[in-house]
């Protein structure tokens, strides 16, 4: 994608969560020193970080759980606790205990009136999410008897419930198993075909990676790194080239396309050399200028940073912690 | 109205937790022993009655002693339920915090104050129904099995659901600031105080000691419970059984005035306005 397009997808015109130096101070310990986020509507935006990195906390104060301490938040363009943007709002929390006593069904039913649904509205869309997250079927037993991964399928649907402009997941697939997984994978991505945003919070980073958008990284209560995912990975990109001759003519030749990081030469094998390049078209350009210069090519491997590898670089080089 | 969504999962919580079963289970134990009760007092005092005919009566008038035997039934019948009433909401807001309940209704189109608004009239339609079956219920046995009928049952139980309502309020107020363990003792002390302090109050008017009957109108100040109880018993007993009885454990000659009703019904207010104010400005 051309660096142009980017910059209007990072930029979108309305904004589903827009948050300003949102902070949360717990007596002498700073859960959360700065929190300024934007996600566009009809975003999927990952909202990553380690274990205590404030995630959970950030959440809290968008669900009005917490109240921060300092800053601004809106959500759907209305300030935090609006009831009319709490109506198209669906959160799935990291905690997801439901009065364990009631059924499946009974359970939506109370949340669909909770969000103020219709008796009619109710009707509908009850069985409707039941099926989405294929719980259909167990909807009269008791969420006693659910699974962790069956509690999670209806904490998910609860959040679906309202036909939610914005979706706020808090680790939804952490109890479910492969299947499960795919399926929530899924649900995020025909959200997304909907166009309704979704707020992903997740520290399972291939995840985050298959279904996100937008990406920011917190680590010790502040945003260490934030952007489309697209730009993040693709800041660095190795090419692994396999060839069938390497000497100095052809390390100057690739040298005016990118710069070599590593050669390995073995006599009964083809050397293989890592360059690390600014984009996809110039290594397509690297390739024709070596096959001109009759450099036999056997292979090119162009490798990008995957997002865990970002997230260690940007996990290990945030500062300290700030004081209260 | 989210309230009264918020009430009738509260209510419907109790029963389908068979809560409110197991309780009536054992209150039947205690209304049957009642009856049983009942019926020998009654069965006693006939015969001596026949026994000692013609000749003066020495014994009280049947119906002060009838009346006692109602006294002990609606006194441990308001025991029970304000046990009940503290058991019950002891972890309504801690214990769903606790839980994590909370943390998917909060975020939804609703206030905090309507949680504790409907959790309490939740609580209270469950104490009603519950005090209404038992009040009923010795009534009921003092009509059929001890021919006696106490005047003002209706009066008194509507006070003794302000009891339960006071206990109550208490309750609901510590559950949104203490955990639910810290609650249940700091509510049963109290409660435990006000029960002490009735009971000082009566032994100081027994023996016309006026530090030990302002020890009792201080408790009732505190926690106004047990003098609405002392009202309630008042009003369901003839004026000669209050009068001839004198200070009891169960009753009181003295009942708290209506200023005292007043008082207590804008503690249990100000109480759940102090739990909501409590409840909005704590982190989930």
């Amino acid at each position: 994608m051309p660096a142009d397009d980017l910059a209007v997808a990072a930029e979108p015109a309305r904004l589903a969560v827009e948050t300003r130096a949102l902070r949360k101070v717990f007596g002498a310990f700073v859960a959360v020193d700065d929190l300024t986020i934007a996600v566009g509507e009809g975003e999927v935006f990952g909202f990553l970080g380690p274990n205590g990195a404030g995630k959970t906390t950030s959440v809290k104060m968008l669900m009005g759980l917490t109240r921060p301490t300092s800053g601004e938040a809106r959500l759907l363009d209305r300030p935090l606790g609006n009831r009319e943007a709490r109506r198209r709002i669906g959160f799935l929390p990291e905690m997801f205990r439901f009065h364990d006593w009631l059924t499946g069904a009974e359970l939506l039913d109370l949340h669909a009136r909770l969000y103020g649904m219709t008796d009619a509205e109710r009707r509908r869309r009850v069985p409707e999410v039941l099926h989405l997250v294929g719980m259909y079927g167990r909807r009269d037993e008791r969420l006693r008897a659910y699974s962790k991964g069956m509690q999670q399928r209806i904490g998910l649907a609860q959040a679906l419930l309202p036909d939610p402009k914005l979706v706020i997941l808090d680790e939804p697939t952490s109890a479910l198993d492969p299947i499960g997984r795919l399926d929530v994978r899924t649900i995020i991505q025909s959200l997304r075909a909907e166009g309704r945003t979704v707020f992903l919070n997740s520290h399972l980073l291939s995840e985050v990676e298959s279904v996100c958008d937008r990406v920011a990284i917190i680590n010790r209560g502040r945003v260490a790194a934030t952007g489309p995912m697209r730009e993040l990975l693709s800041r660095e990109l190795l090419v692994e080239l396999r060839l069938g001759r390497i000497d100095d003519d052809v390390e100057r030749l690739i040298a005016r396309f990118g710069s070599i990081r590593d050669v390995a030469r073995d006599p009964l094998r083809p050397a293989i050399v890592t360059v690390e390049m600014g984009d996809e078209e110039a290594v397509a350009r690297l390739i024709d200028a070596l096959v001109a210069a009759s450099v036999p090519v056997f292979g090119a491997t162009p490798h990008h940073r995957s997002l865990e590898e970002l997230f260690f670089e940007v996990v290990e080089t945030t500062p300290e912690r700030s004081e209260p | 109205m989210r309230t009264l969504l918020i009430a009738r999962l509260t209510f419907d919580e109790a029963f389908r937790r068979k809560m409110i079963l197991a309780v009536l289970l054992l209150s039947l134990v205690f209304l049957a022993l009642y009856v049983f009760g009942f019926r020998l007092l009654h069965d006693d005092l006939m015969r001596y009655r026949q026994e000692r005919l013609g000749r003066p009566d020495e014994l009280l008038p049947y119906d002060v002693q009838a009346s006692a035997m109602v006294l002990l039934g609606l006194y441990t019948v308001n025991f029970l339920a304000g046990i009940m009433t503290i058991f019950a909401a002891v972890g309504s807001i801690s214990g769903e915090i606790e839980a994590g309940t909370l943390q998917s209704i909060l975020p939804k189109p609703i206030s905090r104050w309507e949680i504790i608004a409907g959790k309490y009239l939740g609580f209270l339609a469950m104490i009603a129904v519950y005090l209404g079956l038992m009040v009923g219920g010795v009534i009921l046995v003092s009509r059929v099995v001890g021919h006696y009928m106490p005047p003002n049952v209706f009066r008194g139980l509507l006070l003794m659901i302000l009891v339960s309502a006071i206990l109550l309020a208490l309750t609901m107020l510590g559950s949104t600031v203490f955990s639910t363990m810290a609650n249940g003792i700091v509510v049963l002390m109290l409660y435990g105080m006000a029960l002490t302090g009735g009971l000082v109050e009566q032994v100081g008017t027994a023996l016309d000691n006026d530090t030990m009957v302002r020890i009792g109108v201080i408790t009732s100040v505190v926690l106004p419970s047990d003098s609405m109880w002392r009202l309630a018993s008042n009003v369901v007993q003839p004026e000669m059984a209050v009068n001839l009885l004198g200070p009891t454990p169960f009753g009181t000659i003295s009942p708290p005035s209506e200023f005292a009703v007043r008082y207590a019904i804008a503690y249990c207010a100000v109480l759940v306005v102090a739990s909501a104010v409590a409840f909005n400005r704590r982190d989930i």
